[in-house]
């Protein structure tokens, strides 16, 4: 098997915006299940709606791209009925903690043998760039003319609470770690949530003064701060500076799992 | 193996009907009053190699059975009417997918949370037409717990072969009463027609039919709620193939419904004609044991997709009386099909047809002019 392969070639070239960080971490994905020799044939990739669920349709292997925030579910019936196959997530930070924000936290309760792939741009992308639970504080969309007033979710946070076995957070910039992430998530029994911070020049950047996607993408390697960075600063004292955020493995652990392979 | 008799409620022998059938995955959420299904399926498919999921809400029931059965198993989820309403997104998904799935309304009165222990019907056009866009489904309704058993298998069956969700629209009074049940040991299963390499996953073989193409068979299917081509691949912006795909997914139901019509004829030659499903079929049953010869009877197996030919066995109808627990919701579906007068007998609240009633709405009928008229009971 290639990594050409795990791609369902006549459905490209992708509809993800010029700059979009989506095809890089559908790509991170997909070496990753190639790196790893997964069987192509017991492996299945369930999506919801939203840029990041066009995902699913771009890879070679049985796929559903499914209804709004329900990806979670769908793919624990298929993990419940087929618990040898390794089934992926791909889902978005409006997808996955708004309307799906109830099947994220039990999914994360069951520590269901899942690997969740969140490609979180902070924004609604496809349906034209409205405010998301991820959108962060005073920024700008559609809906949030003004700059948005509600805090915005930590993801992994939520996931470690509520009983991830395996979390991690990078972002598009980091392909080599996020690729290693991946596959730690797929090997790591239970339901592993890894976090992409992504660009979305389109919707979110050309509103909030990031044309650029390298501009976009410096931000967001700007804005990463390593886990054991972030831990000596912790026991120094020195709080996370707002606007940051940790990337690394968060959680990793051994807690029982449903649906794993027996 | 043989034959079992027991004594059990109409909800516990759906889901020994639905274990006979060949189900093996569960995915459901309590409500009053279908719980007995849930707790029946939680206690036996573990020992029987099955699975049984309790998830959080009726969306992600019905995800997940949806999710199991493209995994390989015959699926089931069971609910009442708050829970039917959350379903519907996921429904059309199903309906759109055209996936295999069994799904339970144990009704209740409604709207809203209504009467959670009282009997209604009042979901049958929300059955036919709950979630948005156009499809069709096929759903049964039995009124006996026999029924429940029997109806339960032809309802996987009927999924299987037309490849589409299947409501089995009960009752309380059904689901709760308890009687005397065979749980018949060699079940006819129908085979699920199988997707081979070459054909494609959306495209109709000899029956009319796609075949289904399991997860796992190696085949890479892509399976999505948006309008698709015969590969399966979004094609959103073509009106002529939206309109073809449409209107495909809808006739491979409704001309097929002779061939799904499943139903009781009593007296053809009857001049005042009851038609009738689920509970109130009982009572419609008592009458005529009451007053032999005199009425005739259409009891409804299926429901949706109507079989409106079998109403052209009564040649000698005058009128046609429906009694239903709700404001006349098959009755409106009957209207359709006939000129015949009809006499709607609503009955509301979770108390059932008395023969009495039957009795008055039936000599109503013998004088009715009127299209319709509603008898009150």
């Amino acid at each position: 098997m290639t990594l050409e392969e795990w791609y369902r070639q006549d459905r490209l070239p992708h509809i993800y915006c010029a700059g979009c960080g989506n095809g890089t971490i559908l790509n991170c994905t997909l070496r990753a299940t190639n790196e790893l020799g997964l069987d192509r044939n017991k492996t299945t990739f369930v999506s919801g709606i939203g840029c990041s669920s066009r995902a699913s349709g771009y890879t070679s292997s049985d796929s559903l791209h499914t209804t709004h925030g329900r990806a979670l579910p769908f793919a624990t019936g298929v993990k419940m009925v087929k618990p040898d196959h390794d089934v992926i997530v791909f889902t978005g930070d409006g997808d996955l903690s708004a309307i799906g924000g109830n099947h994220f936290i039990h999914a994360c309760r069951r520590n269901i043998d899942l690997t969740v792939v969140c490609m979180n741009n902070t924004i609604y992308g496809m349906t034209g760039g409205q405010g998301s639970p991820c959108t962060p504080y005073g920024a700008i969309s559609t809906t949030t003319p003004y700059g948005m007033r509600e805090m915005p979710f930590d993801l992994c946070a939520v996931a470690e609470a509520a009983g991830a076995n395996y979390v991690a957070r990078w972002t598009s910039y980091h392909v080599k770690e996020l690729t290693l992430a991946i596959r730690a998530g797929i090997e790591t029994p239970g339901l592993s949530f890894i976090e992409v911070m992504t660009q979305c020049p389109t919707s979110f950047g050309s509103k909030n003064k990031m044309r650029q996607v390298s501009q976009m993408v410096d931000v967001l390697r700007a804005n990463s701060i390593l886990k054991d960075k972030a831990d000596r600063n912790k026991a120094a004292g020195i709080p996370l500076e707002p606007g940051k955020f940790i990337v690394g493995e968060l959680v990793r652990r051994n807690n029982p799992v449903l649906g794993g392979r027996s | 193996m043989t034959d079992k008799t027991e004594f059990l409620n109409g909800n516990t022998a759906c889901a020994e009907g639905a274990i006979a059938a060949g189900c093996r995955f569960f995915a459901g959420y309590p409500i009053t009053p279908s719980t007995e299904v849930a707790e029946r399926m939680a206690s036996r498919l573990p020992k029987i190699g099955g699975t049984f999921i309790q998830m959080e809400d009726e969306l992600a029931s019905m995800a997940a059975i949806i999710g199991g059965a493209w995994a390989g198993a015959r699926t089931m989820t069971a609910t009442s009417g708050p829970g039917f309403s959350l379903m519907m997104e996921n429904i059309g998904y199903a309906a759109m997918t055209e996936t295999p799935c069994v799904v339970v309304n144990v009704q209740r009165g409604g709207p809203s949370t209504g009467q959670p222990t009282m009997a209604a019907q009042g979901d049958m056009m929300q059955a036919r037409f709950g979630s948005h866009g156009d499809y069709s489904i096929i759903a049964l309704a039995p009124s006996s717990v026999q029924e429940m058993f029997d109806l339960t298998v032809k309802a996987f069956n009927l999924a299987d072969r037309f490849r589409t969700p299947v409501f089995l629209m009960t009752d309380e009074t059904i689901g709760h009463m308890r009687e005397k049940v065979i749980l018949r040991s060699d079940v006819e299963i129908t085979p699920r027609h199988e997707l081979v390499e070459g054909e494609l996953p959306f495209r109709p073989g000899v029956d009319g039919v796609p075949g289904f193409g399991t997860f796992g068979h190696g085949l890479g299917v892509h399976v999505t709620g948006l309008t698709h081509d015969e590969r399966g691949y979004p094609a959103t912006d073509s009106a002529d193939l939206h309109e073809k795909v449409v209107r495909r997914m809808v006739r491979k139901i409704e001309d097929a419904r002779n061939e799904i019509a499943d139903v009781d004829i009593v007296n053809p030659d009857a001049e005042i004609v009851f038609i009738s499903y689920g509970a109130p079929t009982r009572a419609v049953q008592q009458l005529l044991a009451d007053y032999p010869g005199i009425y005739g009877h259409l009891n409804l197996r299926i429901v949706w997709p109507f079989p409106d030919a079998k109403l052209g066995e009564f040649g000698a109808a005058k009128a046609f009386v429906v009694p239903e627990m709700n404001l006349g919701q098959m009755a409106r579906e009957v209207r359709m099909h006939t000129n015949v007068p009809i006499v709607t007998a609503a009955k509301l609240g979770g108390a059932l047809h008395t023969v009495a009633e039957l009795k008055h709405a039936a000599d109503v009928a013998a004088t009715a002019t009127a299209p319709v008229t509603e008898v009150v009971l």
